[in-house]
């Protein structure tokens, strides 16, 4: 008989039919993992088609220049020569003031100019109020987050530097800028014909310049930007185009989604594992019938196929009501991880996300239940005339194969989940590495409790104790999924908590919580009085030089940035340097090598400098080494004198390149004031006063931004948290199955029990405990494991002093040990309190 | 009694098991025949080998040493598929604690072996059987609904469904009162004198003993006395 045979299928349905409630439960544990497979892989192909179908809307244009100074003539000649339409764009920081509401704020300020976006459009209310700030003079645009944050309306005024601007609209949606990037600089757009009434970009001032191109139908941006890279990289310009603005989205979305992906990943092996437990437990009870079925005449691949047909139909009903539920989740992760995207989702249902998602969750659904089915082949017949038979206890090598198999599929899946063979492979590894961890762990405290259990406690509690070891438990399958979703969500815990305490720390005690840029050296005497006289101390107070490195030993950086190859420290030569000088090192500061040179002579032909040390590194260049500095357009020759190690956590002006007195006194240069508000209103009195007298001035408001990092990581976790929740929430359903499974066993037990003449309340204790205990194993084996890797997480990753959040942890555990007592006191009930024989009849 | 072809053939049969470093040899050398249509009763004290001989002689597992041939076929000789098949058409099986799979119901049991042969038109047969044991009223019920008594004639009618050519009962009332366990027995010889069916039972019984043709008594896992009873004579 195939595996098709019919009768195979009437005996499997007819063997089945009276526990099939049952059998549902050992694949739910499946439908989660599916679930989560189609949900997140039907999101990936939505967000896919979405950057496919909006990345010319996410540039705006066919072709962008971008520059951190104004472009060269060079460059505008070459602008020109290219021809198609142009637009152009600078963008900056600076102090929002607005008067009405008496409140101040850094934004993001951006011009218009020509008609970009050339694709797509700034979303506004009213719509188009874009076009009106094109035609007419003294209008802002203004973000909407903004808006409601200071209760502005339109209408009202907002002062940019010296210039007052009529608010004209409120902006909805920037092409290209996802919701959560506007929470940290909010975005005002102004005419670029207004630009100069705000006195706000003078020579030397920090801003980003983009030029947008709108090409012919018969021109390449692709091949231009090719064409044009070298000129463009040797002036510090980088060109994007449609394709290469779609490549690296789609890398920061692929990560995401990834991530995502493997989460789902993981809650479908789990609920894979679930299910082979489950199957195991139940194999165990058929043997009896699996035997008479033999020894009427059934052959062992008979017998064999007919659970395995209950198996595959089960596994189909799973997939099939994975698919189901995995849909409907699907709209809701837009509304999850809609903040940190970047285009507009369209939902749709994509075939290959839930063929792949049901194929993998079927696939492991019979590779995980294929190893206790295998063990239909060993029972003899004899078990149906002998109780007590010797098992055969052979290796069985298709065990083996089955084995190998599983980890195949799983190394596979991996691949193909995170497309990259090394990713995937890694995930594999790292996976068998966690689950053998928390299978060491939990094996440890299994055999702890047995070992190190007072024997003087009540017949109750070592009763419900031995429970937990009897034949057949699930106590290790359950102790994994629930310890494993445990600790994911407090693992994630402890990490936020210690980012947040990190950024918390800065605003607590005498830590500066206000720093001053961009002040003038003729205001910095005023402005060090005016925070004084707000009764803020003047915590420091450095002049700040914009540079670029122009030559590294006996390479000039033009040259270097032409070569292709990337090297560790190709982030250092575009970038503008903030430097300054001063003769003593402060205490962030760690000399590592040479020696600190505080002053020099002003006609000192090649001046010591000292570097950061991670710099260095990066740059491949040591004490001794030459450089070349571009001090707003004079090449300055340095020699580096010193190396330190800075330390970055504190809030301080800690700087990568810091030169000795005597050289840059008359350079270019704006100074800084660090200080500490005592309270928010104090901040912001200074900041309007600020503001009114010095526009120029920006304020970082450092509680503001540990505000808004906290609002950040709040929503980034949220979608850990939708993640981990699969893995809970599997373990719960495992943990409902295993219940269900044992309840035979229970049943028994507590029939024989009562003959015996224990109380329906004794009864109950005992089962209660049970829960009790597997809640506290399989909470504990996750939060230890958690408070482990958040040590490791502190120590190595945010070097910050590990503080356990034993409260949240503990509340955590209780939480889990309450929902696992529940879940299995709900799937108990009746077992204490119907009639022994009634239960017996009905349960057999 | 020579008769050409016995049903059941016997011959130097020896099971040895193996637990932890020694041998416990648990059958030696046992050797004798069953004549077809015959009934032969296995008795002898506890742990003397009585149900390993049986399940050997059905072909539920292998001889260390020795051959059974069941109506001409050597058993050891079989694969496993071919013993599946022959237990399936040539044995049928009664059990002391009767065996019936407990998720089926009484007709759906009795269905089983004539099913497993591929057969879809077997429903009748199976209710005249339950009908002739005295069940017809309860063919829908499960094992658990059913009394001991109701679950070994279930067993019986499951047993006699491909008409076996030969019975094969270890302690078939031995989990039940005298009455109902006389009331099996009778059962049992009824359908095996119907369907002319060889029998071999195992029982501690002997008054069920002795309504056999032929008493093979056994101690220390050998056969230790052979007697042809008067009934069989008579015959
Ligand atoms: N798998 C095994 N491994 C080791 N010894 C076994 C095994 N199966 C049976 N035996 C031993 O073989 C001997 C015969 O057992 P068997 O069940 O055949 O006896 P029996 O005559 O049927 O007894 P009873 O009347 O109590 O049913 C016993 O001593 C038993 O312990
Ligand atoms: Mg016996």
């Amino acid at each position: 008989m195939t595996f098709f045979h019919s009768w195979l299928w009437k005996m499997a349905w007819r063997d089945s039919r009276a526990h099939l409630k049952r059998l549902f439960l050992f694949v739910a544990s499946i439908i989660l993992g599916v679930a989560a497979m189609v949900a997140i892989g039907g999101f990936g192909d939505n967000l896919e088609s979405a950057i496919n179908d909006q990345a010319k809307t996410l540039l705006g244009a066919d072709l962008a220049f971008r520059s951190q100074s104004p472009f060269p003539e060079k460059i505008e000649a070459l602008a020109d020569s290219i021809g198609g339409e142009q637009a152009r764009e600078i963008d900056f920081s600076s102090m929002a003031f607005f008067p009405a509401q008496n409140a101040t704020r850094l934004v993001r300020i951006r011009t218009l100019e020509g008609r970009f976006p050339f694709y797509g459009k700034l979303e506004s209310q009213p719509a188009g109020a874009d076009g009106f700030l094109r035609q007419h003079s003294g209008g802002a645009l203004v973000d909407q987050n903004l808006m409601l944050q200071y209760g502005l309306a339109l209408g009202d005024t907002v002062r940019l530097g010296s210039a007052a601007f009529e608010i004209k609209g409120e902006l909805k949606k920037i092409p290209g800028q996802a919701e959560a990037g506007s929470a940290i600089a909010p975005t005002i757009y102004i005419a670029a014909r207004d630009l100069g009434n705000t006195g706000l970009i003078r020579f030397g001032s920090r801003a980003v310049y983009r030029l947008y191109f709108r090409l012919a139908e018969s021109q390449d941006p692709e091949k231009i930007r090719e064409e044009l890279d070298p000129q463009l990289r040797a002036e510090r310009i980088r060109a994007s185009t449609v394709e290469s603005q779609k490549e690296s989205l789609g890398q920061a979305m692929g990560n995401l989604y990834r991530f995502l992906n493997l989460v789902a990943f993981i809650a479908l092996l789990l609920g894979g594992i679930g299910v082979g437990s489950a199957i195991h437990v139940y194999i165990k009870q058929k043997l009896n019938t699996i035997a008479v079925l033999r020894c009427v005449g059934a052959t062992i691949r008979q017998t064999f196929l007919i659970y395995l047909i209950q198996t595959f139909a089960m596994g189909v009903a799973g997939a099939l009501a994975g698919i189901a539920l995995g849909l409907m989740i699907q709209q809701f992760i837009p509304a999850v991880v809609g903040d940190f995207l970047v285009v507009d989702l369209e939902m749709f249902i994509s075939p290959a996300a839930v063929l792949q998602g049901a194929g993998m969750g079927l696939v492991l659904t019979l590779l995980f239940a294929l190893l206790p089915l295998l063990g239909i082949r060993r029972v003899s017949p004899l078990l149906a005339i002998r109780a007590s038979f010797a098992e055969n206890s052979d290796r069985d090598p298709l065990r083996l194969g089955v084995i190998g198999l599983i980890a195949a599929a799983v190394v596979a899946f991996a691949i193909l989940q995170t497309q990259s063979v090394a990713v995937g492979l890694g995930f594999a590894l790292g996976l068998a590495g966690a689950l053998a961890l928390l299978t060491g762990a939990a094996n440890l405290l299994m055999w702890g409790v047995k070992r190190f259990f007072p024997g003087r406690l009540g017949y109750l509690f070592r009763q419900s104790l031995a429970n937990l070891y009897r034949p057949n438990n699930q106590t290790l399958v359950l102790m994994l999924s629930l310890g494993l979703g445990t600790f994911l969500i407090a693992t994630l815990y402890v990490a936020q908590e210690g980012l947040l305490n990190q950024v918390a720390l800065t605003g607590s005690g005498n830590q500066p919580n206000l720093i001053l840029f961009d002040i003038q050296t003729d205001q910095n005497t005023a402005v060090r009085e005016m925070v004084e006289e707000h009764q803020m101390p003047v915590l420091q107070n450095v002049p700040i030089v914009t540079a670029r490195l122009s030559r590294i030993k006996d390479r000039s950086v033009t040259e270097m940035l032409a070569d292709s190859s990337q090297s560790p420290g190709r982030w250092a030569l575009n970038r503008e340097f903030r430097l300054t000088y001063r003769d003593t090192l402060i205490e962030t500061e760690k000399l590592v090598a040479g020696t600190w040179v505080p002053e020099v002579a002003a006609d000192q032909d090649t001046i010591p400098v000292s570097i950061e040390d991670g710099l260095a590194e990066d740059l491949g260049i040591a004490v001794g080494d030459f450089l070349e500095i571009d001090v707003q357009g004079v090449a300055m020759p340095a020699r580096i004198a010193s190396i330190r190690d800075v330390d970055w956590q504190r809030v301080q002006t800690n700087f990568l390149i810091v030169f000795p007195r005597g050289v840059l006194e008359y350079a270019p240069q704006f100074m800084v004031v660090v200080t500490r508000a005592p309270s928010r209103e104090v901040s912001a009195t200074l900041q309007r006063d600020l503001v009114q007298r010095f526009p120029n001035v920006a304020a970082v408001d450092l509680a503001l931004i540990l505000r808004t990092v906290e609002g950040i990581l709040d929503r980034i976790s949220a979608v850990i948290r939708f993640m981990a929740f699969f893995s809970i929430l599997t373990g719960l359903v495992v943990l409902a199955s295993a219940v269900i499974t044992s309840r035979y066993q229970r049943v028994q037990e507590s029939v024989l029990l009562r003959t015996l003449g224990a109380t329906k309340s004794q009864i109950r204790i005992i089962m209660l405990l049970e829960y009790v205990y597997l809640g506290s194993l399989a909470a504990a084996t996750g939060v230890l494991l958690s408070l482990a890797s958040g040590w490791a997480l502190a120590a190595w990753v945010f070097n910050i002093a590990y503080h356990p959040p034993l409260v949240a942890v503990g509340a955590f555990t209780g939480g889990v040990i309450l929902l696992t007592t529940v879940l299995g006191m709900l799937n108990s009930r009746g077992i204490a309190t119907r009639p022994p024989l009634e239960i017996l009849r009905s349960e057999a | 009694m020579n008769d050409p072809q016995p049903m059941l053939s016997v011959s130097g049969l020896s099971k040895t098991y193996r637990s932890g470093e020694r041998d416990l040899t648990v059958l030696h050398d046992v050797t004798f025949d069953i004549a077809e249509g015959s009934t032969a009763a296995i008795v002898g004290p506890s742990g003397s080998g009585k149900t390993t001989l049986l399940g050997l002689c059905a072909g539920l597992d292998l001889p260390s040493s020795g051959t059974v041939r069941l109506d001409g076929a050597d058993l050891g000789r079989l694969s496993e598929d071919e013993r599946a098949l022959v237990r399936n058409r040539l044995v049928g099986f009664v059990f002391q604690s009767f065996q019936l799979i407990p998720t089926l119901t009484a007709l759906e049991n009795v269905m089983v072996p004539a099913e497993l042969q591929g057969r879809s038109d077997v429903r009748n047969r199976a209710r005249d059987l339950l009908e002739t044991v005295g069940l017809g009223e309860r063919m829908g019920h499960y094992p658990v609904q059913l009394s001991g008594g109701e679950q070994q004639r279930v067993a019986l009618a499951r047993a006699f469904i491909n008409s076996p050519k030969i019975l094969f009962a270890d302690e078939p009332t031995g989990n039940l009162d005298a009455d109902t366990g006389a009331s099996i027995s009778d059962l049992i010889f009824e359908l095996n004198r119907e369907a002319g069916t060889t029998l071999v039972l195992v029982t501690h019984d002997q008054v069920l003993a002795a309504q056999t043709q032929r008493i093979l008594r056994m101690r220390g896992g050998q056969i230790v006395q052979d007697v042809y009873s008067e009934s069989s004579l008579n015959r």
